[in-house]
């Protein structure tokens, strides 16, 4: 028999009518862990669905305070969390959405160094970093740990999304071997973002999350789906996987975590405006 | 009324309303196995259409819906192979 609660039974009672998830597909959710990497533009949509999705234990590892000028689209946070550490803001949001979900926040950079550790604890990992460095990085972590990578990047009016599941599909660097050039890619700050571009691409995070989890449907691997949101336009790209790839193919160069130093030289006020893009990559 | 089939399991959903007669059966159901008979009670009419139409877009083998009593009707459905 179910364990669920009669409360629980209410709130996930649409997702229980599925087909797709019924009981055993919610206990699913409810059993499984997820880390969401970056509490902006991405991450907030992709938290607030997983939370309230009823997903059991959702990591949250941002280093940021909310800024005045994140809420344009980081719609976790709220005017008067400016100042506030974006996990600690990302929490109340969460737990006043869903108090059955647990919420744990990593207030710190992922870096070479504790990026293997902290993966490891999770089921699915959601990339909505706002910069290339901690891109590759949780890249050839997932690769090397075997652990589903939902990757999605945003910048102007362009998105786009892909899944990475190691071992089935290409990952990042089958399609993007090397980061660009420092300065190649104009930042978040530079080149401007429209809000709801980031909810788009966040949610549909969500989605191949929660596909991931309960075992159903197809997911974005091996297919970039590109939305150009000035013209209204989704399109999807096939992408292969690439067997000279430098850390999922058969002769790997990468075998260790490499990080590169990709810092925006433009930095906002404290906020985490930094570079972007992957293919358009902000946050 | 199927009543010549045994019931493996019964499930009193008095009180309860769409679509929580359906949410309610269809845990009980997950749980069951296949070929396995469940016998619902309801007391909220809609159910008696509601209910059964669900269950066999699911796949499920609806046996019989019938009264049970002063406004309580019983469904009785077979859990899909
Ligand atoms: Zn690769």
């Amino acid at each position: 028999m179910f364990a669920f609660t009669e409360d629980e039974i209410v709130r996930y009672s649409r997702h229980i009518l599925l087909p797709e998830v019924g009981g055993v597909g919610q206990q699913k959710l409810k059993e499984a862990r997820v880390l969401i990497v970056g509490a902006g533009g991405l991450g907030s949509p992709a938290a607030f669905y997983l939370a309230a999705a009823g997903i059991g234990t959702i990591g949250i590892v941002d280093d940021d305070v909310v800024d005045l000028s994140n809420l344009q689209r980081q719609i976790l946070h709220r005017t008067q969390d400016v100042g506030t550490p974006k996990v600690e803001s990302a929490r109340r949001a969460l737990e006043d959405l869903n108090p059955g979900v647990k919420v744990v926040p990593y207030r710190f950079r992922l870096d070479a160094g504790n990026v293997m550790d902290l993966i490891r604890e999770y089921d699915v990992i959601v990339d909505g970093v706002d910069n290339f460095a901690t891109r590759y990085l949780l890249n050839d972590a997932c690769v090397m740990a075997g652990k589903p990578l939902v990757d999605a990047g945003i910048l102007r009016w362009d998105g786009l999304v892909m899944t990475i599941r190691p071992g089935e599909g290409p990952c990042y660097r089958c399609v993007f071997p090397e980061p660009p050039p420092p300065g190649a890619i104009p930042s978040c700050q530079e080149a401007g973002i429209i809000g709801a571009i980031a909810g788009i691409m966040g949610t549909i995070q969500a989605l191949e999350t929660v596909k991931l989890i309960l075992g159903v449907g197809e997911t974005l691997t091996g297919r970039l789906l590109v939305v150009d949101a000035l013209e209204g336009r989704f399109r999807q790209v096939t992408a292969r996987r690439d067997p000279g790839c430098p850390v999922c193919g058969e002769n790997p160069t990468i075998t260790q975590l490499v990080e590169y130093d990709l810092a925006c030289d433009i930095r906002g006020n404290g906020a985490g405006d930094r570079t972007a893009a992957a293919g358009g990559a902000a946050n | 009324m199927a009543h010549d089939v045994p019931i493996d399991r019964e499930l009193d959903l008095k009180g309860e309303v769409c679509p929580y007669t359906f949410v309610k059966s269809k845990l009980v159901l997950e749980t069951m196995k296949p070929g396995e008979v469940l016998r619902v009670i309801v007391d909220h009419e809609p159910a008696t259409g509601n209910v059964p139409r669900s269950m066999e877009s699911e796949g499920h083998r609806v046996l019989s819906v019938g009264p049970a009593g002063e406004r309580t009707w019983e469904i009785i459905v077979r859990k899909k192979e």
